[in-house]
């Protein structure tokens, strides 16, 4: 397939009131396109694998921007920068998990621009998907990772329905561990739906990877006290520091009382379509130290009933040890 | 003093002319455009480049990367995968490194673009971070420089002396096919009055 420098002709929208933008995503629906920062917009239209007809560029909203301190926590404003989110003074004292999460994506540059939504909504890295082929995800009725001979290293263990591409977003484990909740609207309503339900796997819709609906805008995150100043880990696996996607990343979040876990969130990303929560080891680890002696009991618990695929078994053993650190860290 | 032919001159003179007449693919997309309803972007728009005020054609679509280096003859922002995963293209918005492949023209309405070319003082002195890359022949091939050039100067802009750490940090979104890294680095360490 060939590459393209230049986008094809494209109508461009730069509203600077949610209202207007909701009314254009209203109408336009699929036929239109929420521009944040891009990143993951460009490619696919420079490749002609998405052809949309007009981009409402949501970076004139003035009220998406911002993180303030609400009575339960904070809300981020949609439009937040990962590298805004990185380095606010608030999130790094109370949701460290979140600022480190945001750290790990892509590039300074990417970080400079990519938002929160943006990491959140973004479609899945398949590369025969992305490539433009007719696959299960893009409405065709193959899938092209799962064969004998595919490349799948990155694909998923868990869950796979057809389909078996991976979550990419780094901030989605921690927001899930943080049990924020997002905040949708379309003109005239507006819902909260909790990070768990907000990513969906292919099971329920294989042609894309939230409950977003295309007359719908993401206006802004909420993460609730609950988990502030709460003990953390995150680590993020790639081949490369910078610009890689995850092949395993961890995000946990956990309250200790007495030296014993009272109770604990583990969110593994990039083994299944949505961010998988841990809740075997949840289980197990609830009243026991963080310590090597409950590592061990609980080893190989994390990766049970994966379906791993010709070339991504190497994920198992990193999700265990994974867990083994979120315990030694 | 006669203007002499460079290899620059004669690129930038290729470029004003394709773009006079409007040849390829810059006019199968205007004429493609002018079918579209109306209801979007302006086309003509002000940009502030390197503290310049520009007046310009742009399509809706049209990437940063484009305009600079086809409409502005500002070729000193290099395209090298068009896809935010190289950084040649890296320039300052508001004094914010991006990647000019991954940013639409329109969405820079209003801001103050500065490329390679804007760096150097009026009188033709180099920017600091450009001097001292010479010094350190940090550069190989060359191709990656403009991007780590601009990514150095908004690093020192909002740190003037990063430890060696903190420069590797904020040069990692520039990929430098030489790898030449730690040249840059020490680049960034001269330009910071670190290493002398």
């Amino acid at each position: 397939m060939p590459a393209y420098d230049n986008m094809p002709a494209m109508e461009l929208y730069q509203p600077v009131q949610v209202e207007d933008a909701l009314a254009l995503a209203s109408r336009l629906a699929d036929r239109g396109w929420l521009l944040g920062g891009g990143q993951d917009t460009y490619g696919w239209i420079k490749d002609r694998a998405k052809r949309p007809e007009a981009l409402i560029d949501l970076n004139g909203i003035e009220s998406m921007r911002g993180i303030r301190e609400t009575s339960d926590g904070i809300e981020i404003g949609a439009l937040v920068t990962l590298t805004e989110i990185g380095s606010n003074p608030l999130i790094r004292e109370r949701y460290e998990l979140l600022a480190k999460a945001a750290s790990a994506v892509a590039s300074p540059q990417i970080r400079n621009v990519g938002t929160i939504a943006g990491n959140v909504s973004q479609d899945v890295r398949c590369w025969y998907y992305r490539r433009g082929l007719d696959c299960y995800r893009a409405g065709g009725n193959l899938c092209y990772a799962d064969t004998p001979e595919a490349q799948n290293r990155e694909h998923a263990l868990f869950n796979a329905s057809r389909c078996v591409a991976v979550t990419p977003s780094d901030t989605g484990p921690a927001l899930v561990a943080l049990e924020a909740q997002m905040v949708i609207n379309r003109e005239g309503s507006q819902r909260v739906v909790s990070a768990e339900d907000f990513f969906v796997g292919p099971a329920i819709n294989i042609t894309s990877t939230t409950v977003m609906e295309p007359d719908e805008i993401l206006t802004a995150v909420r993460i609730p006290a609950k988990w502030a100043n709460a003990e953390y880990f995150y680590e993020k696996v790639a081949d490369r520091n910078v610009w890689d996607f995850a092949l395993v990343s961890m995000a946990a979040v956990m309250r200790t009382e007495g030296g014993n876990i009272q109770e604990s969130r583990l969110v593994c990303g990039a083994v299944e379509c949505t961010p998988r929560r841990l809740r075997s080891v949840e289980q197990a680890i609830q009243g026991q130290p963080r310590n090597q002696a409950t590592a061990d009991m609980v080893a190989g618990m994390a990766s049970e009933g994966a379906q791993p695929l010709t070339h991504n078994h190497f994920k198992m053993p990193l999700m265990d040890s994974l867990v083994e650190r979120v315990l030694t860290a | 003093m006669t203007p002499k032919l460079t290899r620059r001159r004669f690129i930038k003179s290729v470029i004003f002319f394709g773009a006079a007449a409007s040849s390829g693919a810059g006019f199968y997309l205007a004429s493609a455009a002018a079918q579209r309803p109306a209801g979007g972007v302006e086309r003509l728009v002000s940009l502030n480049v390197n503290g310049r005020t520009r007046r310009v054609d742009v399509t809706p679509q049209e990437t940063l990367a484009h305009t600079l280096r086809y409409k502005l003859g500002l070729t000193g922002t290099k395209i090298g995968c068009n896809r935010g995963e190289c950084g040649a293209c890296t320039v300052t918005i508001d004094d914010v490194t991006n990647y000019a492949c991954s940013t639409l023209t329109h969405s820079v309405k209003g801001r103050q673009v500065v490329t390679v070319e804007g760096l150097r003082a009026a009188d033709g002195t180099l920017h600091a971070v450009q001097q001292a890359f010479i010094d350190e022949l940090s550069p190989q091939c060359g191709f990656c420089t403009p991007g780590q050039i601009m990514s150095a100067v908004a690093l020192l802009k909002t740190n003037p002396r990063p430890t060696r750490d903190e420069a590797r940090q904020a040069l990692s979104g520039n990929l430098c096919r030489c790898g030449a890294y730690d040249h840059y680095l020490n680049g960034v360490m001269r330009a910071s009055g670190q290493l002398s």
